[in-house]
């Protein structure tokens, strides 16, 4: 997420820094450049432009030209006044105790409502709320079709709404059906609209006052341009909406919108889409995202992820191993495993502070289809063989190979790799973890 | 589909345009008509320009321009500023006004791509009733066995503008449908096969490798194949597009541009800068919901109906 915009601020502050001490006219230049890479990141024009003036208020003054290190000064404001920009903290959902509690999504065509819908069902299973599912889109071919099967594999409810003709009154028969049938929350997914279609927005506003729903959601592409910021506007005047859901937060542009959208229509962001699987819905954190956006890494998203996809005791397990130098090929292989469950690798690795810095890892990312090949060469080998790697000789390598469906050359590679981590774990075990923390660690 | 065809395309154009014209132009004729050219009209002029998602920098190289020329005295009043910008979106686009020519005589095969929520299979489904009503004859096959539904909603586009689709159940592996697919035009002796791909967004290295699948198996199958590689754009994307347009066009090859979305109040400008960038030809635009909703891309129209 924002790598792009992140490495723009990077180049900016890396020039400050060599400065050492700030003047008037090199807070005017990394202004100008922050200008440009805010615009070019879809950042709202007028939003740019009260930023900008607002960091250089803060920036031009004594208190930074007496500081000591004034280029981290400038990246502080900097940073502060995104997160306050952002809306300071995170933001949820308001649901009453009402049954059901209703939840409508709304946004143009494309933006991802229906994933959506099924990502924030799935978010709201997981709190134990029973949720039900129901299509308004009478328009798209097999929009109905696409909630359904979501709901099927997400075990949520669905209201079939079978060949109703009216929006309106699909979503008094969901209700109807949530009420009946147990359900405490049920999302209603909408069509796709423009914003300056007059009887389209006229038909969410009667859903709306039929319906009053608890949470009116925004549902928002992040790589929109300049004018995410008039279509909010439009569907906030006109139907009043309680927050907003940044999608496809899994790209490489994202954001502008992001930052403009609290801003200008001073709703919060409460959720973003971070991805193709229904699992990937996160709430909305404009520090972190702040900090993203910094170059200062998402560190605090990746240790929330580890700590759901690896359990404690196994991590504790590893760590024992490793201190003891005892890190088997198996270990290897689950451990691969567990950091699967965090979500794609590209995913993870940008979660890494830093890691957008270093630009020749940009493309290095490991693939997903490598990781199946070194899952599938340890799958070939005999438990033996994955407790005692030395054992491995070149008649085994051979008969590893063709059970994996590889080459000996990668079995090769494979090993070479693990004892090359072993020698890594053997020094950081001694080293402790200070020495990673101080920065020396490196990523190949 | 019923349309008002008395209009023409150029009127829709306009009326699809409608909205944008407001924003855009207004704003442009406040600040031109008889007014002298002041400091104040480059800063105006910038905020419009990024406004249309120009993007900065190319706004900057714009405006650098026709200060450059205010000084040489070649722009008198504010007015004249109007025709240098239209005159240079005009230059740029021009370049890329190449339509897309299908011989009648071969199996012609489209592969449409693009992110998610771009308006793929909607474009397939006007593409296909365009060239229908060109009487070609027209196969439209599923490959976006990802996302739940994608093929019923192809489906249902199939039986609208009536012509055959290949399909697989949802989860198949898109390149045996395009095997399918291909197979069958051969047998049936199709003009025109547009193939239907699950929206990736081009970070996605994984998805990326598929669609380089996709082709590799189609230039097995039928030489020269896919044809034409039809990138979808959506018209209210930022400067994203342009990362879009050149992480396909590197990975995959883009030979074709479609537009998308121009119905909104979005002003599709970044498709200048792409136009200028990679000068890959603009194909189509889609200026609303109507099957024929989508004409082949005109410089001057384009341009015109922004100004106009």
């Amino acid at each position: 997420m924002f790598e792009n915009l992140t490495e723009k601020l990077d180049s900016i502050f890396k020039n400050l820094r060599g400065k050492g001490v700030l003047t008037e006219d090199n807070v005017k230049a990394a202004l100008k450049d922050i200008r440009m890479a805010l615009l070019e990141a879809d950042v709202n024009f007028k939003v740019v432009k009260d930023f900008v003036e607002d960091v250089r208020e803060r920036a031009v003054g004594q208190e930074v030209l007496k500081s000591i290190t004034p280029a981290q000064q400038i990246v502080k404001i900097v940073h502060d006044r995104l997160v306050h920009l952002m809306g300071d903290e995170s933001s949820h959902l308001r649901l009453s105790g009402r049954f059901p509690s209703p939840i409508m999504l709304a946004g143009l065509q494309g933006c991802g409502k229906t994933t959506t819908a099924a990502k924030l069902a799935l978010f709201l299973l997981a709190q134990e709320r029973r949720v039900c599912l129901v299509s308004a889109d009478i328009y798209r071919p097999a929009a109905m079709d696409q909630l359904k099967i979501l709901s099927e594999k997400i075990h949520a409810g669905y209201y079939d709404a079978g060949g109703l003709p009216d929006p309106v009154q699909i979503c008094v028969q969901a209700v109807e059906y949530a009420k009946s049938n147990g359900y405490d929350t049920l999302i209603i997914d909408t069509a796709g609209r423009l914003h300056v279609d007059a009887a389209l927005m006229d038909e969410l506003r009667r859903i709306k006052e039929v319906i009053r729903p608890d949470e009116i959601l925004f549902v928002a592409d992040a790589m929109t341009g300049q004018d995410a910021v008039n279509v909010a506007e439009t569907f906030n005047s006109l139907l009043g909406i309680d927050g907003v859901i940044l999608t496809k937060m899994d790209g490489d542009a994202r954001g502008g919108a992001a930052l403009s959208l609290k801003k200008v229509i001073g709703k919060p962001i409460k959720f973003v889409g971070t991805g193709e699987k229904t699992e990937a819905l996160e709430l909305f954190h404009p520090e972190r995202m702040a900090s993203r956006i910094l170059g200062m890494g998402d560190i605090l998203t990746l240790v929330e992820k580890a700590k759901t996809a690896i359990d404690e005791k196994s991590a504790r397990e590893l760590e024992k191993k490793i201190r003891k130098n005892e890190f088997t090929l198996q270990d290897l292989k689950d451990q691969i495993l567990q950091i699967r469950k965090m979500g794609p690798l590209q995913d993870v690795l940008g979660m890494i502070p830093g890691f957008s810095k270093i630009k020749a890892l940009k493309n290095a990312a490991p693939d997903e289809g490598e990781i199946a090949k070194t899952v599938a060469i340890i799958d070939s080998m005999t438990i033996k063989e994955r407790y005692n790697y030395q054992i491995i000789d070149g008649r085994r390598r051979k008969r590893i190979a063709r059970g994996s469906g590889t080459t000996v050359q990668d079995v090769n590679r494979l090993l070479k790799n693990y004892t090359e981590m072993r020698k890594m774990m053997k020094k950081l075990s001694k080293g402790g973890m200070k020495s990673l923390l101080r920065g020396n660690f490196s990523f190949k | 589909m019923a349309d008002n065809k008395s209009g023409g395309f150029f009127q829709r154009l306009k009326q699809g345009l409608a909205k944008t014209r407001k924003s855009f132009v207004q704003n442009i004729e406040q600040l031109f008509t008889g007014k002298a050219i002041s400091p104040e009209t480059f800063d105006d002029l910038e905020e419009i320009l990024i406004g249309a998602d120009l993007g900065p920098a190319f706004t900057q190289e714009l405006i650098e321009e026709m200060k450059g020329r205010a000084k040489r005295h070649e722009l008198a009043v504010a007015d004249t500023l109007k025709q240098l910008l239209k005159d240079s979106m005009n230059k740029i686009l021009q370049a890329c006004e190449v339509p897309l020519i299908i011989p009648k005589d071969q199996v012609f095969t489209i592969m449409v791509v693009g992110v998610n929520g771009t308006g793929k299979t909607t474009t397939i489904g006007k593409l296909a009733s365009y060239y229908k009503s060109q009487g070609r004859s027209v196969l439209i096959a599923a490959a976006d066995t990802f996302r739940a539904a994608a093929i019923e909603q192809l489906e249902i586009w199939s039986r609208r503008v009536d012509v055959p689709i290949i399909k697989q159940k949802m989860g198949a592996d898109p390149s045996a449908v395009v095997f399918d697919a291909i197979r069958s035009a051969k047998a049936r002796e199709t003009n025109v096969v547009i193939i239907d791909t699950a929206g990736r967004l081009h970070t996605k290295t994984n998805l990326m490798e598929e669609l380089k699948k996709v082709r590799r198996i189609m230039g097995r199958e039928l030489p020269g194949a896919p044809h034409e590689t039809l990138l979808v754009l959506d018209a209210t994307t930022g400067q994203n597009a342009l990362v879009q347009a050149k992480i396909f066009n590197r990975e995959i090859g883009v030979t074709g541009l479609a537009l998308t979305k121009l119905d909104g109040t979005s002003k599709g400008g970044i498709i200048v800068r792409i136009a200028k960038e990679f000068q890959i030809p603009i194909r189509y635009i889609g200026v609303g919901e109507h099957l024929d909703d989508l004409k082949p891309f005109i410089s001057r129209e384009f341009v015109d109906a922004l100004f106009e």
